[in-house]
């Protein structure tokens, strides 16, 4: 019987946080699902699917809690549904990059959505320095109404934002 | 129809060997393999590791897919690509990798020689998807994967085909 979590882990930068986390898992006969493990702005962030045989969150947590509080890092718990071997298949990616202000992301991604783009993956990055900084953000994603769709909205967004680089470009997956 | 291997399967990290015997045992094998491609999800594409069969032979038929050069249905019996042209990202999946699709850099253009099913000798210049295609499955020969060359999402920088939208309109 597999028993699913979503263990969230966040705190300070340092050598050895994979390692550490992931070598009490194995010890405490977990296995690992999918994960995305990443720095974001001199934090390390862990968002992995963790599965237990035995103990449910109680366990888990016991197994953890310790190697978190040593590292200082936050851990939270969520039991899911651990749907394996069910990937989809982006068929879009959309690339956009500009001067950093409020409100650009919930403006792309609003326009997105009113035209059906699902998001499967999103990464964003500031760059530039802090007088003048850049935000840059890829997208992959299905678009559920046609890609037709989603560049007619990305047009209307030109209008009203003439200084956002947007690029729309199909993914066509090759499958041999 | 022929089973198909499936990663982890080590047999398909093994080098092929050339085919020398263009017998009456290998036109029967090229039918079956071509119709084990054909029933496949993508079936574009096979390569005779993939069935098990470590000789260099591969079928690449992308014809279904509108708008594009190609050649057709092309039986590849000791394939060799001798030129390389540019680089573009695409996605690709893999009958022997399933559940799972991934970014992989190839070269835009290749010049491409390879004996037909009778053993006789063809050059074939091609690029985009039917070179793509082509590549993916002389990988097959070599015993690599398209997992073995994966690029990863963040670092894309060779966006291909932009479809821009135009300030103002
Ligand atoms: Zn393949």
């Amino acid at each position: 019987m597999h028993h699913w979590f979503m263990v969230t882990l966040v705190g300070q930068d340092q050598i050895g946080i994979v390692s550490k986390i992931t070598t009490a898992l194995y010890q405490g006969g977990c296995n690992l699902g999918e994960a995305s493990m990443l720095r974001l702005g001199g934090n390390f962030t862990i968002m992995m699917m963790v599965d237990i045989p035995t103990g449910g969150k109680d366990a888990l947590n016991h197994l953890l809690q310790p190697v978190a509080k040593e590292l200082q890092l936050h851990l939270h718990l969520d039991a899911i549904e651990g749907l394996l071997h069910h990937h989809q298949v982006p068929n879009v990616r959309v690339s956009v990059h500009g001067a950093d202000r409020a409100g650009m992301v919930a403006q792309v991604t609003s326009v997105l959505a009113n035209a059906g783009l699902n998001i499967l993956a999103l990464e964003s990055d500031v760059g530039g320095n802090a007088n003048h900084p850049f935000y840059l953000m890829h997208i992959e994603g299905i678009a559920t109404a046609g890609i037709l769709a989603l560049e007619e909205a990305l047009r209307s967004l030109f209008a009203s934002q003439p200084d956002l680089k947007v690029t729309l470009e199909p993914i066509e997956t090759v499958v041999m | 129809m022929l089973n198909i291997l499936t990663y982890p399967d080590p047999r398909l990290k093994n080098v092929s060997v050339s085919v020398t015997e263009f017998d009456e045992k290998l036109q029967a094998f090229l039918m079956d393999l071509e119709e084990t491609m054909r029933a496949g999800p993508g079936g574009v594409g096979i390569a005779a590791p993939q069935v098990g069969r470590l000789e260099r032979i591969a079928i690449v038929d992308v014809s279904s897919k509108p708008k594009i050069s190609h050649h057709g249905r092309l039986v590849m019996i000791n394939p060799e690509i001798t030129d390389w042209d540019g680089f573009e990202m695409g996605r690709e999946g893999c009958m022997s990798v399933p559940d799972y699709t991934g970014n992989v850099i190839r070269a835009t253009k290749i010049r491409l020689v390879a004996q037909d099913k009778q053993g006789v000798s063809h050059e074939y210049s091609m690029e985009g998807y039917e070179a793509r295609a082509v590549q993916h499955e002389i990988d097959h020969l070599d015993g690599l994967l398209f997992i073995d060359r994966l690029v990863s999402r963040r670092h894309d920088l060779f966006q291909r085909k932009v479809y821009e939208s135009k300030k103002g309109t």
